[in-house]
């Protein structure tokens, strides 16, 4: 596989990350400890580098309609200014990408899947735009796109921005973005993230990406930002119960499966869309497994892949699963089958021939206060 | 880069023994092998008493990442265990040649050991 690097490649190794492969990207994995990371985005603020996401612009005429046809949920009625999350579903109805739409104006769009699927949801898109009139491009490879998240994520912001665009950071609302100045650099920020936290996501293009990533970096020293890597934004979607595709979501896994079925616009939209009709079959005939949270009532987390258990029978498969740094004890989400999946039910995982109690508790495992 | 510790021996599973004394010996982890696990959160060790054979597993490390094997590096009985990195994992990360010890031994039998320059060599560490 080709490895990609992302602009801010030499400043994570200056920093001395650890790298790992994503989705044919060198990512950094960390940078000290994951642990410290994630408590430092629960506490004050981390820095990600989330360069690696795609970013698909759909403009035109039929912008709107296009999406509506493309993705699951009803993108046209998204307001100007406004994100919302959606899914990409083939013919069956398996799940080719969740992935996040921006509406700046109803022939405007901007969409965001993720690192591996972007080339695939790119193409996709591309396809499905045959008889429509539209333009569909692929500024991925183009485009940065940094996040700090973490109750002090605000304040930093403030700090980076002219004292009259202030309100556009302190008003903005979640899945709300703005376009304006940060540190000299003109971005789309955006509040949304993958933590369980308050923060923003910046768009910048590539060349700004180094130079906004350390005016974010001194910013943040005094509310002690940290430098944050894929490890512990793992733990932190994990904590706040947010599905990731590969583990989660998957061709194998419908919407209704993994509790998605309100992003699905069955009612909403009148016309078609790709995988309606696969859709519509599998919400008629229910889901077998569901995803569900488990809370380990040991100290020992079980992994992706693990068998869950019921009486000594499998019932169920781990896709994520590790110790909460936050809560302090193991958690995981896994597909268990209906009849085992309500609140509170006993099961175990199967950790390598040792079966370790669990019990089914309502995602997210973590809530900020607000 | 993780440092290597001179006086040790090491075996190619990342296990550290402190070299030869009179009474058991100290097992742990390598710095190495710490830090590519990341964040250690729990360790299950060999019980007091029990025999452990050179070159198979006798425990499990379980970071917040992943779970790896521990292997006996030697042959002989458990004779200790350290009961404060199993209640505080995260000394095996801090101080993973000293207060990070797993377990002692009295050996009866070498496995294959390298040297601290062998094992630095192999694994990227510093001495």
């Amino acid at each position: 596989m080709t490895e990609n690097y992302t602009a801010l490649y030499e400043e994570h190794k200056q920093l001395g990350a650890s790298f790992t492969d994503f989705g044919g990207w060198q990512m950094p994995l960390k940078y000290s400890s994951e642990l410290a990371e994630h408590h430092a985005v629960r506490n004050a603020a981390g820095l990600f580098d989330l360069s690696h996401m795609g970013e698909v612009w759909v403009t035109g005429p039929q912008a709107g309609a296009f999406l509506d046809y493309a993705l699951v949920g009803k993108l046209s009625a998204i307001a100007d200014g406004k994100a919302k999350y959606s899914l990409i579903c083939n013919e069956d109805g398996g799940i080719i990408d969740d992935l996040i739409t921006y509406r700046f104006g109803d022939e405007k769009y901007l969409v965001v899947p993720n690192a591996g699927n972007a080339p695939t949801v790119a193409a996709a898109l591309a396809e499905r735009a045959a008889n429509f009139d539209v333009k569909v491009e692929d500024a991925s490879a183009a485009t940065a796109l940094v996040a700090v998240q973490g109750p002090k994520a605000e304040a930093i912001l403030l700090k980076l921005t002219d004292e009259a665009q202030h309100a556009l950071v302190t008003d903005l609302k979640y899945y709300a973005f703005n376009e304006l100045t940060v540190a000299g650099h003109k971005v789309i920020l955006a509040r949304t993230g993958y933590t369980g936290e308050d923060g923003f996501e910046l768009f910048v293009a590539n060349d700004g990406a180094a130079s906004l990533w350390a005016a974010v970096a001194e910013a943040g020293a005094e509310f002690g930002i940290v430098p944050c890597g894929l490890a512990s934004r793992d733990s932190l979607r994990l904590e706040a119960g947010m599905p990731l595709y590969g583990n989660e979501l998957s061709l194998e896994r419908s919407p209704f499966d993994a509790g998605l079925g309100p992003v699905v616009a069955l009612k909403s939209k009148e016309g078609d869309f790709v995988g309606r009709s696969a859709l519509e079959t599998a919400k008629e005939a229910g889901s077998k497994r569901k995803l569900v949270g488990l809370k380990g009532l040991g100290r020992r987390a079980g992994r992706g892949h693990y068998p869950v258990l019921k009486d000594g029978n499998v019932v169920g498969e781990v896709t994520s699963g590790q110790p909460s740094p936050t809560l302090g004890y193991p958690v995981a989400m896994a597909y268990v089958d209906v009849e085992h999946a309500d609140l509170g039910t006993a099961l175990d995982i199967d950790l390598r021939g040792k079966a370790e109690p669990f019990e089914v508790v309502a995602l997210p495992f973590y809530k900020r206060q607000k | 880069m993780a440092k290597v510790a001179a006086e040790l021996k090491y075996s190619a599973e990342h296990e550290w023994i402190a070299a030869d004394g009179d009474g058991p010996s100290a097992i742990g982890v390598s710095a190495v092998a710490a830090e590519a696990l990341g964040d250690i959160v729990y360790v299950d060790l060999p019980e007091v008493g029990t025999t452990v054979t050179a070159g198979e597993t006798c425990g499990e490390i379980e970071s917040t990442k992943s779970v790896s094997d521990l292997y006996s590096p030697v042959t002989g009985e458990v004779t200790e265990i350290n009961d404060a990195v199993v209640s505080d994992p995260a000394v095996i990360n801090s101080d993973p040649y000293g207060a990070g010890w797993l377990f002692k031994v009295t050996v009866t039998e070498e496995g294959p050991l390298l040297s601290a320059q062998e094992y630095a060599e192999a694994n990227g560490g510093e001495l």
